[in-house]
């Protein structure tokens, strides 16, 4: 039986022990926020925060989270107001919309880590999702806007 | 696991053993469903409602509590429903799905602008799939150049009819009323009633004729043509928005089904113990496949039936299962790019003749010659498809995004042999589409396990499932031959393409593409040739082959986008300069009359609504090249590409500005990109739609690459089938929209085809290496050094 606490709630596991997170989320908690691209952390459509951190959902087995504490897209906020949930909205960030749970996953972190981040920093940090609508010009420029200090 | 019902796999009915699939004659299709029509209709608008209609007959106004079907003496296409409830909430039908080019936000903000309604007091419903809304099929950048007269109409009918029950009700003339945000005032004196109010009324007057409805002005429209944030933004900034795979059933079960890994391929024997072994697993199931070519129809396979999804999936990979190949495992990319290439040195069918090419080209000072490839490529939207699909006292009900449920309805009836009015198809929001959801096979999947299994079931493609079961698009080989006289004009144009056709897909015997495809962006070229011949060689496929944005314009567009590039140079002309030249003088021309051979398509509009308008072209070129800096100088490892394609009836010039790195990355610090799509209704989305489309041009030209090895796809995954990546991507995409009141053209497709080009034509400028065949890849390794 694994223990973690999911958007601030407790939560079980007591099924395969190498069934990633992901899957945990989304089909034993409905937590379908957090998407599947691909499986193998080349996309991060599936990001969510362990302890404080970025992770890739589809990697994380269950088996590895006794204890641990998750934040999806749904806890980031509770109301959907994260400044960097603000700043999609502001310029109208999303196409098909899919993969930007797991873009502003990622953004809400790196902001939480670096507040005025460059574009060097912008892009390591975000070059491991992939957007297929082609959203980026809007990624970079809604993180921007999130970072500035009237925020 | 003791309990599970399974069947084990070799019980259920082999395909050979399959009903026969029950034709969808015209007849069945035109069967329409009242009990679902009404019950959606009740639940979507409420009793009471007035309820527009508009279709290819006209404006018509229906009862909801009746539905639509009183009987008609005629077939109709109502395709756009808008209706106002007593409490004056107004609710539009969008009857197309949205994949992120923002329909369900700029249909309803023109109809909404035309009726005057109050924006916060607009709902949207999403269509499912019905016979009454006409074509639903989300695809050739149609739904607003196809449905924008309708759209103001529906609109601006239901104005005039609150309008009007507000003059009958204060007893005074309409000329007096104006609706104005949600109420109609009484001007003279200031008197308002609300909309809702209105309803009562309006549903009983008679309908107000043509003259009475009134599409608005453009100094009067409030939305149209300006900013709207899409009304899909917060359920996508917070995980609540529901694609195909969100939808959640009780007791619903996961399908992951292994597909025959070549096209045509069939299970021969299938050892699923260690499958129905792993924890979660409970049935194995045989997936009839459809014989070749299968068109919407599935690939077939074996189905492990799991309790979640990780569970399937191990269930599928431990299944060992032996397979008849069949004919295509044959299939190997390298020779068939080379049999392509050949057949493109041998004349074709001609698409388009002008003049005599034979006799300008051995009059020409000089030819020049240019081939081009461009492989197989996948849609790789990021959410891989995925249905649910629930089978229960003999209807089939399914959710998935799919950007045609009409069509995923009658293939679902198809496959299961039931009556297509006993399916129904709603429709979620698509996680991108590009062309593979216009194909409902995975529905039909869904569909057939769902009643094999008894309850519900999701069927979900891993990625890898996604990249090598999908319908790609067409690899292309093109040859194109110019001669040109002693002052660099070019007097004399051969283009030979071939290509495997998307009708193979849908027909045996089918032996390559007709010359019609050619009017996809290769024989509706803007420029000014007195002798032209645009010919289509055979290509037999041998996988599936399907729509990919922009489809065969992908291809057209960067082979003549490269090759007007490659004369420019050829001639020391300036590429923007030797374009402009090559477009020649304003003229519009009807191309039916002018060269085409039969049927001479126009993206399915009329040559004389949407004629080739060489003005058009030459004013995209000519704002790119302004609006870019075109001719600043910039030092070598960097350039900038121009190229300009009309497709979907638009016209978009593009300026790519390319940094090439030592060790040859590309990166796209900059783009310009103009574009004259006629009315704009949502510039905001008309430019992120741009954007976009370069963003994907890029991954075409530099990383992706489907290909075959004994008849398998040999890409698996975002690894070894790459696309854009953030630190790859403009910082700036710099979109100038023509202002127009012209008929719309398409916005979703028409940026892709001169984006690949044009930067192609950057990397020449860049480096001096011109590359002619996709993609990029590692072909600028050691550029530094190879001069140019």
């Amino acid at each position: 039986m694994i223990t973690l606490t999911v958007n601030g709630a407790r939560r079980t596991f007591d099924g395969d022990p190498t069934m990633p997170l992901l899957w945990f989320l989304r089909d034993e908690l409905a937590l379908t926020g957090t998407k599947y691209g691909c499986g193998l952390a080349l996309c991060g459509a599936c990001t969510v925060h362990v302890d404080g951190e970025p992770v890739r959902a589809c990697q994380r087995r269950m088996q590895t989270l006794e204890g641990a504490t998750v934040v999806t897209i749904e806890g980031l906020h509770p109301q959907g107001e994260h400044p960097v949930q603000r700043a999609w909205r502001e310029i109208d960030v999303p196409q098909c919309g899919f993969c930007q749970p797991g873009q502003i996953m990622q953004a809400a972190w790196l902001l939480g880590q670096n507040p005025a981040p460059t574009d060097e920093d912008i892009d390591t940090a975000m070059n491991g999702h992939i957007c297929r609508c082609g959203t980026y010009p809007r990624i970079r420029a809604a993180i921007k806007g999130a970072a500035e200090p009237s925020r | 696991m003791s309990a599970r019902r399974f069947l084990p796999w070799r019980a259920t009915r082999p395909a050979s053993e399959q009903a026969e699939p029950t034709p969808a004659t015209p007849e069945r299709m035109r069967g329409t469903s009242p009990g679902l029509e009404r019950r959606e209709f009740l639940e979507a608008l409420g009793a009471g409602s007035l309820v527009i209609v508009v279709g290819r007959l006209g404006v018509r106004r229906v009862d909801a509590a009746a539905g639509v079907l009183a009987p008609e003496a005629e077939p109709w296409s109502p395709a756009v429903y808008v209706s106002v409830d007593e409490d004056g909430v107004v609710t539009i039908i969008c009857h197309r799905s949205e994949m992120g080019q923002g329909i369900r936000t700029t249909m309803p903000m023109i109809i909404a602008d035309e009726m005057e309604a109050d924006w916060a007091r607009c709902r949207v419903v999403q269509a499912d799939g019905a016979e009454q809304y006409g074509s639903q099929n989300t695809d050739g950048s149609t739904s607003i150049r196809d449905f924008l007269p309708r759209y103001r109409e529906a609109g601006a009918t239901a104005r005039a009819l609150l309008e009007d029950a507000a003059a009958k009700e204060w007893g005074v003339s309409p000329t007096e009323v104006k609706a104005r945000q949600h109420e109609v005032v009484h001007e003279p004196t200031g008197r308002t009633r609300a909309f809702g109010a209105l309803v009562a009324t309006a549903r009983t007057l008679p309908m107000p004729d043509s003259a009475r409805v009134r599409v608005k002005q453009p100094s009067e429209r409030r939305w149209q043509g300006k900013r709207m944030p899409s009304i899909d933004l917060g359920p996508m900034t917070t995980g609540t928005a529901r694609y195909g795979a969100d939808v959640l059933l009780p007791g619903m079960k996961t399908a992951v089904i292994a597909r025959p890994p070549v096209w045509g391929g069939t299970a021969v024997t299938v050892d699923d113990r260690a499958a129905l072994a792993v924890p979660g697993v409970e049935r194995v199931v045989r997936v009839p496949g459809a014989p070749l070519p299968g068109g919407f129809l599935p690939l077939g396979g074996v189905a492990v039936i799991a309790r979640n999804t990780w569970a399937a999936i191990r269930g599928r990979d431990a299944l060992r299962i032996t397979w008849d190949h069949g004919a295509n495992a044959s299939y190997e990319s390298a020779a068939y790019t080379a049999s392509l290439r050949e057949t493109v040195r041998q004349p074709g069918a001609a698409g388009r003749t002008n003049g005599n090419v034979a006799q300008a080209m051995a009059a020409a000072d000089r030819r020049i010659v240019g081939e081009y490839y461009v492989p197989h490529l996948s849609q790789a939207q990021m959410e891989p498809v995925a249905c649910v699909a629930e089978a229960r006292d003999g209807k089939v009900e399914v959710w998935a995004p799919t950007q045609s449920p009409m069509d995923a309805r009658r293939s679902v009836a198809e496959y299961l042999a039931v009556d297509v009015e006993q399916v129904t198809v709603h429709v979620t929001l698509l996680g991108g589409a590009f062309g593979r959801k216009s194909k409902p096979d995975f529905l039909c999947e869904a569909a057939w396990l769902a009643r094999e299994v008894g309850a519900p079931v999701r069927v979900q493609w891993t990625r890898e499932d996604d990249l090598r079961h999908g319908y790609y698009h067409s690899a292309a080989a093109h040859r194109l031959e110019a001669g040109l006289d002693a002052q660099g004009a070019v007097t004399a144009w051969v283009h030979r393409t071939a290509y495997p056709a998307i009708a193979a897909t849908f027909a045996p015997g089918v032996t390559g593409a007709e010359p019609d495809e050619l009017t996809n962006g290769a024989s509706d070229i803007p420029f000014d040739i007195p002798n032209m011949s645009v010919e289509i060689g055979p290509a037999v496929a041998h996988t599936r082959i399907g729509w990919y944005r922009s489809v065969n314009a992908i291809h057209h567009g960067f082979a003549i986008g490269s090759f007007v590039d490659e004369l420019a140079h050829a001639t020391g002309g300036d590429p923007a300069a030797f374009l402009l030249a090559l477009i020649g003088p304003d003229r519009q021309v009807d191309l039916s009359t002018a060269g085409l051979v039969a049927p001479a398509s126009n993206y399915g509009a009329t040559w004389a609504d949407h004629p080739l308008d060489t003005a058009r072209a030459r004013r995209v070129v000519e704002v790119a090249a302004e609006r870019s800096g075109w001719g600043a100088p910039l030092p070598r490892g960097k350039g900038r590409g121009i190229a300009v394609h009309r497709s979907f009836l638009s016209y978009v010039a593009t300026v790519v500005e390319v940094e090439v790195q030592p060790d040859g990355t590309v990166l796209v610090p900059r783009a310009t990109v103009a574009v004259d799509a006629g009315f704009v209704a949502n510039p905001d989305r008309a430019r992120s739609q741009m954007a976009g489309a370069l963003i994907m041009a890029m991954s075409n030209t530099l990383y992706s690459e489907i290909t075959f090895a004994e008849g398998r796809v040999m890409q698996s995954n975002y690894h070894d089938y790459a696309v854009t990546r953030l630190h790859a991507a403009p910082h700036v995409v710099d979109v100038h929209i023509v202002e127009s009141e012209g008929l719309p053209g398409g916005i979703g497709e028409p940026g892709v085809p001169p984006a690949g080009a044009a930067l192609a034509n950057a990397i020449f400028a860049a480096t001096g290496v011109r590359v002619r065949e996709l993609p990029v890849g590692a072909q600028l390794a050691g550029w530094m050094t190879r001069g140019g």
